[in-house]
């Protein structure tokens, strides 16, 4: 019992040792940001001198930067809408149905999952351009559904699979017709897939970088973009970059809040 | 197999967005490899040659070189620690929930503000890695050393992900029902056996998962050095996406569409290799065991 009692420290120590560094950088960014600049570049100090919520307050009354938070939040809503459209009825179609070249089909969905971002920032420019949406949030929203639509299929197919078949036919049998059964019986079942499948999309469209960029120039800036404006320069402001960082995180940590009993449910099968 | 074919009906809306959103940008990726394209003039069509000078070209050669060595170390290292982490982790209690969630806050971090925090965290005169490293007596430096750069990096997608495969593993360990170990325990299985034979087998399908998800993405990497380094010193940090970006830019549309479609080309082959190989590698195992 003693020796494994021992073995069960040794076992914390390594996981508190762990997240301990896991966090120092998180927290040197989150003290970066309570610093005045002149203390950033002043030298070390593990925590600020002079706290001051000046960075956040500039963030604030900044119209640039609250013009690019709008800009990310719609375009990322846009996004998990447009996905979950379609990809509710599309997983359906996989889980339920044997069709010719349903195999190719969902490979290739999985191949844009993988396709890197990079070798599209020429075409989504033009494209765009040419259905007059460029600097849009639906630009970006349609850009971002390169890889959110095959991932939301793959997640809710895995979801859906879960879901007995019996229960469709004995709902049909009962008479409901197609949308009804759908609304009233098959929605509530897969609710918990479509909440995590609505997180991740949420999640890759809000830190996507290349596209967002290829996809606005002014009207519809994201936040990623206007975070990266100016990195590089000299005088940097850098207390200014970390409150900016502080605050991108902040939304994802809202959506997980909501989502956060369903997540270990998508997990345990293996599709996130 | 009876097929029901009132199926694609389903698909028609995924399929038209995906039409947009993938396959004429794709189309468009390809056509420009086909053609020699300077501002002004009209394209010449040059079937092939520009994939012979990607081959041909030693910097797209060393970003892909960098890329793969790039790749192996992160998986090499994450995979493992995700592991070691997923198995000290309470199986039950307050600590499960508090680890879940430590474990979930890096991987809500955009990936350019991930870039900033390593930023803010390495730069020379404002970071914590160069004043800790100059106690020692080492002259860290990571926009100017041809390794601190590279090694910065790794570091950096060490700390970003290996949360992401711990989060994993935890949930195939927990789908281990006691009964196995206990099993394990009345034959007296020491604990690297019972580790090796019993716990490993089950984790597989989400090891399999993980390790293609780190590939994909891992090769994908482009914000990240982009934030941190900006690809240098030199060409360092310049790994594929970075590349082909900047070929893209300087509006070598040629050239960019043909390294494009050979980058996109080695992704879905090794994922699908891998994807094959550790599906059969593993069920051959659990076989055994």
């Amino acid at each position: 019992m003693r020796r494994d009692q021992k073995k069960l420290q040794k076992r914390y120590i390594f996981l508190i040792v762990y997240f301990i560094l896991l966090f120092i950088p998180i927290y040197w960014m989150l003290i970066t940001s309570l610093k005045y600049d002149t203390e950033i570049l002043s030298g070390l100090t593990i925590f600020p001198k002079e706290l001051t919520f000046k960075n956040y307050v500039e963030i604030f009354t900044s119209s640039t930067w609250m013009n690019s938070f709008r800009n990310s939040l719609t375009y990322v809503f846009l996004n998990v809408i447009i996905v979950l459209v379609v990809a509710i009825p599309g997983a359906y179609a996989f889980s339920r149905y044997n069709f010719l070249g349903d195999k190719h089909l969902f490979f290739w969905l999985l191949t844009n999952r993988m396709a890197p971002a990079a070798i599209f920032i020429v075409p989504f420019t033009e494209l765009f351009f040419t259905l007059g949406i460029h600097d849009t949030h639906l630009a970006v929203a349609l850009g971002h559904s390169l890889f959110n639509i095959p991932l939301a299929i793959w997640i809710l197919e895995g979801f859906m699979s879960g879901i007995p078949k019996e229960i469709d036919e004995t709902a049909f049998v009962d008479g409901y017709s197609f949308p009804h059964f759908f609304r009233k019986i098959f929605f509530p079942l897969v609710a918990p897939g479509i909440g995590v499948t609505a997180f991740f999309s949420f999640t890759f469209s809000w830190v996507e970088l290349i596209i967002a960029k290829a996809a606005t120039i002014t009207e519809a800036k994201p936040v990623v973009v206007t975070l990266t404006v100016g990195i590089g320069a000299e005088g940097v402001k850098w207390g200014l970059l970390a409150a900016a960082g502080v605050l991108t995180i902040i939304p994802g940590a809202i959506v997980v809040y909501f989502v956060r009993n369903y997540m270990a449910k998508g997990f345990a099968l293996g599709r996130v | 197999m009876k097929y029901d074919n009132r199926a694609w009906l389903f698909l028609v809306p995924a399929l038209a967005v995906m039409a947009l959103s993938a396959f004429i940008p794709l189309m468009t990726v390809v056509n420009y490899s086909l053609h020699y394209i300077f501002s002004g003039s009209i394209p010449e069509f040059v079937g092939f040659a520009n994939f012979v000078d990607v081959m041909r070209d030693s910097a797209f050669r060393g970003a892909l070189g960098r890329q793969l060595l790039f790749s192996v170390s992160i998986l090499a290292v994450e995979i493992p620690l995700g592991i070691a982490i997923a198995l000290s982790m309470p199986k039950k209690g307050i600590g499960v929930a508090i680890s879940l969630v430590l474990l979930g806050i890096p991987l809500l971090i955009p990936y350019n503000v991930v870039g900033i925090v390593w930023r803010l965290f390495s730069q020379s005169d404002i970071g914590l890695i160069a004043e800790v490293l100059s106690w020692v007596g080492y002259e860290y430096n990571v926009s100017l050393d041809p390794v601190d750069a590279p090694v910065t990096l790794f570091l950096l997608d060490v700390w970003h992900w290996t949360p992401l495969v711990a989060l994993l593993s935890y949930a195939g360990y927990l789908a281990i029902p006691d009964a196995f170990y206990r099993a394990a325990e009345i034959d007296g299985a020491s604990r690297w056996k019972v580790f090796r034979f019993v716990i490993l087998p089950k984790l597989r399908p989400v090891l399999v998962l993980a390790f293609l998800l780190r590939f994909m993405d891992s090769f994908k990497i482009y914000a990240e050095p982009l934030l941190l380094t900006g690809g240098g010193p030199g060409n360092t940090t310049t790994f594929m996406s970075l590349f082909v970006a900047r070929k893209a830019q300087s509006y070598e549309l040629g050239y960019a569409g043909a390294a494009s479609l050979i980058y996109l080309f080695i992704v879905i082959v090794m994922s699908y290799i891998f994807f094959q190989l550790l599906n059969k590698l593993g069920s051959g195992e659990s076989q055994k065991a």
